[in-house]
């Protein structure tokens, strides 16, 4: 019983759901600055993304007429519980919390992919006709960048060095032993391999996170928001918080991943900012340079460049690279 | 009349724009696209133009209600969630303008929208077009009543 309340302080306060939704709206501001920056304005305050989130708890929720409502009503929340599991075992493995290995890297890859499968649902579940499109966009632009990132994520997995005259493997699927190997053998990304495995991996959390040019499932200038097209209220809340989780998670599962976890020192914590944030900013700077490519050369773009690199990537890890 | 809870506060901060154009002339609805636009960035207030009726919390209408949009205009409205108002953008949206007594309008938008939902909120924002500072200081006029 001792471990259930520990489990659930880590799921529900720190670094679960309370953290990371804090975060992540405060990280869903610093992209919204950064875009006003970038195209010379001011931007929101702060506070921005906080009280969007209060005002759409306080509408109304309609459900439209055609739509199945318990799958409409139930989906955001299934989004957002899965994305805070994911979020909550990647900071655990993240800052070496106490308490051993939660989950590996399989399940987290698992758990980033429920919300955009509840998207999908949601979206088929409204009956709108855009709804419909938004999700069979969705749905091939997951089948494209799965698999580079996990090709990308398994090169982290097959790391081996000679430190000191000695072998040192990564071997281990656990998120908790690649932060571990890292301590070792220094970082992933300091190898080539690692280079481009990051690279593969940010391409494919950019699509994840569902910005430009990969945003072909919200496309909110064609298909008005894709799959969201029929919510509103706590529902739409739920899944904008979803999206703000994965943006608080996704950096950091990279930098834990390639670039060496948290070390609990200031200089490492310090360092652990500096480093999320350049990922969030890279994210938000290519957002912004680029246009919306259409899907099929999204799905090119994924399952021919990108899994290539990823494929070589993993080859020069074998290697010892 | 402005609401002081939570809720109410968290809508003056974030109001949600959904633009209807309703056969107008597109110079309202070039103002209205100014507002976006560095020199005003209504982002700053937490103005956002959303594609979607059901996420929005105010709707923009521009332009005279011709009688082909009217339909379209009222079930619009309808997909709006509560609590949800507009901004009519312009002398067409408030009154018809020029267009007045024309055989293809079916009458000025804050009309059309009265005839399913009779207690609708309006905020009215004459000029051909209205400069974006007036139609910012009518979206002001507006939050200050939610």
């Amino acid at each position: 019983m001792d471990r259930l309340g520990e489990w659930l302080f880590f799921y529900l306060v720190f670094p679960g759901a309370a953290f990371t939704a804090a975060l992540g709206l405060a990280m869903s501001w610093v992209d919204r600055k950064v875009t006003a920056l970038v195209q010379w304005r001011r931007g929101p305050g702060p506070s921005q993304p906080f009280w969007d989130v209060v005002k759409l708890l306080g509408k109304e929720v309609v459900v439209p007429e055609q739509a199945w409502a318990g799958g409409f009503l139930a989906f955001p929340f299934v989004a957002l519980a899965a994305a805070t599991l994911a979020a909550t075992l990647t900071w655990h493995a993240a800052l070496r919390l106490p308490g051993g290995a939660l989950g590996d890297l399989v399940v987290v890859v698992y758990l980033l992919a429920i919300p955009s499968l509840a998207v999908i649902l949601g979206g088929a579940a409204s009956g709108n006709p855009l709804g419909a499109v938004g999700s069979s966009r969705d749905m091939k632009l997951v089948l494209g960048y799965e698999l580079p990132l996990v090709i990308a994520l398994l090169v982290a997995v097959f790391q081996h060095r000679t430190v000191e005259g000695q072998d040192v493997t990564a071997a281990t699927l656990s998120l908790a032993g690649i932060v571990g190997f890292q301590d070792a053998a220094g970082a992933v990304l300091y190898r080539p391999s690692g280079v481009l495995a990051l690279f593969v991996a940010l391409l494919c959390c950019h699509a994840k996170l569902g910005f430009v040019p990969f945003d072909q499932a919200e496309a909110d200038t064609e298909i008005a928001e894709g799959a969201l097209v029929e919510y509103s209220g706590p529902p739409l809340a739920m899944f904008k918080l979803t999206q703000a989780v994965q943006l608080a998670t996704l950096p950091v599962l990279l930098v834990t991943v390639f670039w060496g976890g948290v070390t609990t020192t200031p200089v490492g914590l310090a360092a652990f900012v500096v480093k999320v944030l350049l990922l969030l900013v890279l994210f938000v700077l290519v957002k912004n340079t680029n246009p919306r490519v259409r899907i099929d050369q999204a799905m090119r773009f994924f399952w021919g460049p990108v899994t290539g690199v990823a494929v070589v990537a993993l080859v020069l890890a074998r290697m010892g690279w | 009349m402005a609401s002081t809870s939570i809720f109410g506060r968290a809508l003056r901060r974030s109001p949600w724009v959904f633009h209807v154009g309703t056969s107008g002339c597109n110079n309202c609805d070039i103002e209205i696209a100014d507002c976006l636009t560095p020199r005003f960035d209504v982002e700053r207030f937490g103005v956002r133009l959303v594609g979607s009726p059901r996420h929005a919390d105010v709707m923009l209408i521009s332009g005279p209600v011709s009688t082909a949009c009217r339909k379209a205009l009222q079930e619009a409205w309808l997909e709006l969630p509560r609590p949800r108002a507009a901004v009519m953008v312009g002398v067409c949206a408030c009154s018809m303008g020029g267009y007045r007594d024309a055989y293809s309008v079916a009458g000025p938008a804050d009309k059309v929208i009265r005839e399913v939902d009779p207690d609708a909120t309006f905020v009215y924002v004459p000029g051909c077009p209205p400069k974006p500072e007036t139609i910012i200081a009518g979206l002001v006029k507006l939050l200050g009543e939610v």
